[in-house]
C-alpha cells in the first residue's frame, strides 16, 4: 500500500486537480451532461453536480491520481442523482410516466400490423462493434442518440445500463411496476439501437 | 404466433430477468428463421457493452 509520504503527495495532487480550472471545467461539463440526462432538469442537475464536487473536495485526501479521482467523483454523482430521483419521483404524478399513444405510433413505424419488422427497419448486422468503441466520433453519435430518447425511456435506460441498478431498485425509484419498466426498457432499446444503426453502421454505405 | 415485436420484447426482458423454458424455446424457433431478430439479439449485449464503456469513458476521458 501507499506510504505516508506518497499519500500526502496524492492528497496535494487531488486538491490541485480540483482547483485546476480546465480540469474542473471539463469534468463539471461531463457531470452536468450526465446528470441532466438522468434528471431531465438542468437546475437539479447543477445542484447534484455541485454537491458531488463539494463532497469530493472534502474527502480529497483519500484519492490520488486523475483516473481514480474521476471514477470516484462520478460514483459520488451517481449517488446524488439516485437520491434526487428518489425524492423527485415521490412528487411526480404516476399517470405522466407512460404516454402510450405516441409510442404505439413509434411502434407501427418499426413493425407491420402483424408485428413483423418492416423491411427497411429490420436490424442489420453490426459487424465488429469493439472497433467502433475506439473512435471518438462514435461516442458523440452515441451521446446524441441517448439524448434523443424520450425522457422516461432515457432515464430508465440510464439507470439500468449506466448506473447498473437492478430492476427492483429502478421500479421503486421511478414508481413503476415491473411490467412498466420492461416496456420502457424495450422501447428505449429499440430506439437507441435504431439510432445507432442509422447514424453509424449505415452511414458508410450511404456515403459511398 | 410469436412475432418480431414480441420477440424483441423478450430479448429486451432477458437483460433484466431469466426467461422461462417456454419463452426460450419460442425465441430460438423464431430467431433461427429471422435475421432481423437475430441481429437484435446480438445488439442487446452490444448496447450494454457500449453504455458501460461510455460510462467508464466519462470517467477516464482525458487519460
Amino acid at each position: 500500500m501507499t506510504t505516508n509520504r506518497n499519500q500526502k503527495e496524492d492528497t496535494k495532487q487531488t486538491e490541485d486537480l480540483l482547483v485546476d480550472a480546465p480540469f474542473l471545467e471539463d469534468i463539471r461539463r461531463q457531470m452536468v451532461k450526465f446528470a441532466t440526462l438522468q434528471l431531465g432538469d438542468n437546475n437539479l442537475a447543477e445542484d447534484a453536480v455541485q454537491e458531488a464536487l463539494i463532497g469530493a473536495l472534502k474527502n480529497a485526501s483519500s484519492f490520488g491520481g486523475r483516473a481514480a479521482l474521476k471514477t470516484w467523483i462520478f460514483a459520488i454523482l451517481k449517488n446524488k442523482i439516485a437520491d434526487t430521483l428518489r425524492y423527485k419521483q415521490r412528487a411526480v404524478n404516476v399517470s405522466s410516466l407512460l404516454r402510450e399513444e405516441d409510442e404505439d405510433e413509434a411502434f407501427s413505424e418499426l413493425f407491420d400490423r402483424k408485428g413483423f419488422w418492416h423491411k427497411d427497419e429490420r436490424p442489420a448486422a453490426w459487424g465488429n462493434p469493439e472497433a467502433s468503441l475506439r473512435e471518438n466520433h462514435f461516442w458523440s453519435m452515441f451521446e446524441a442518440c441517448l439524448e434523443r430518447l424520450p425522457p422516461k425511456q432515457g432515464r430508465a435506460f440510464m439507470m439500468r445500463e449506466f448506473l447498473e441498478l437492478d430492476a427492483d431498485e429502478i421500479c421503486a425509484t421511478m414508481n413503476l411496476t415491473t411490467s412498466n419498466l420492461h416496456v420502457l426498457l424495450h422501447r428505449s432499446r429499440l430506439r437507441l439501437r435504431e439510432c445507432i444503426e442509422n447514424k453509424w453502421y449505415l452511414q458508410g454505405e450511404r456515403n459511398d | 404466433m410469436i412475432n418480431c415485436r414480441n420477440v424483441t420484447r423478450l430479448l429486451s426482458e432477458a437483460q433484466e430477468r431469466s426467461l422461462s423454458i417456454t419463452e426460450r424455446v419460442l425465441l430460438k424457433l423464431h430467431v433461427v428463421m429471422c435475421s432481423g431478430c437475430q441481429n437484435f439479439k446480438d445488439q442487446m449485449g452490444t448496447l450494454r457493452l457500449m453504455t458501460r464503456t461510455y460510462a467508464k469513458r466519462n470517467n477516464d476521458h482525458d487519460e
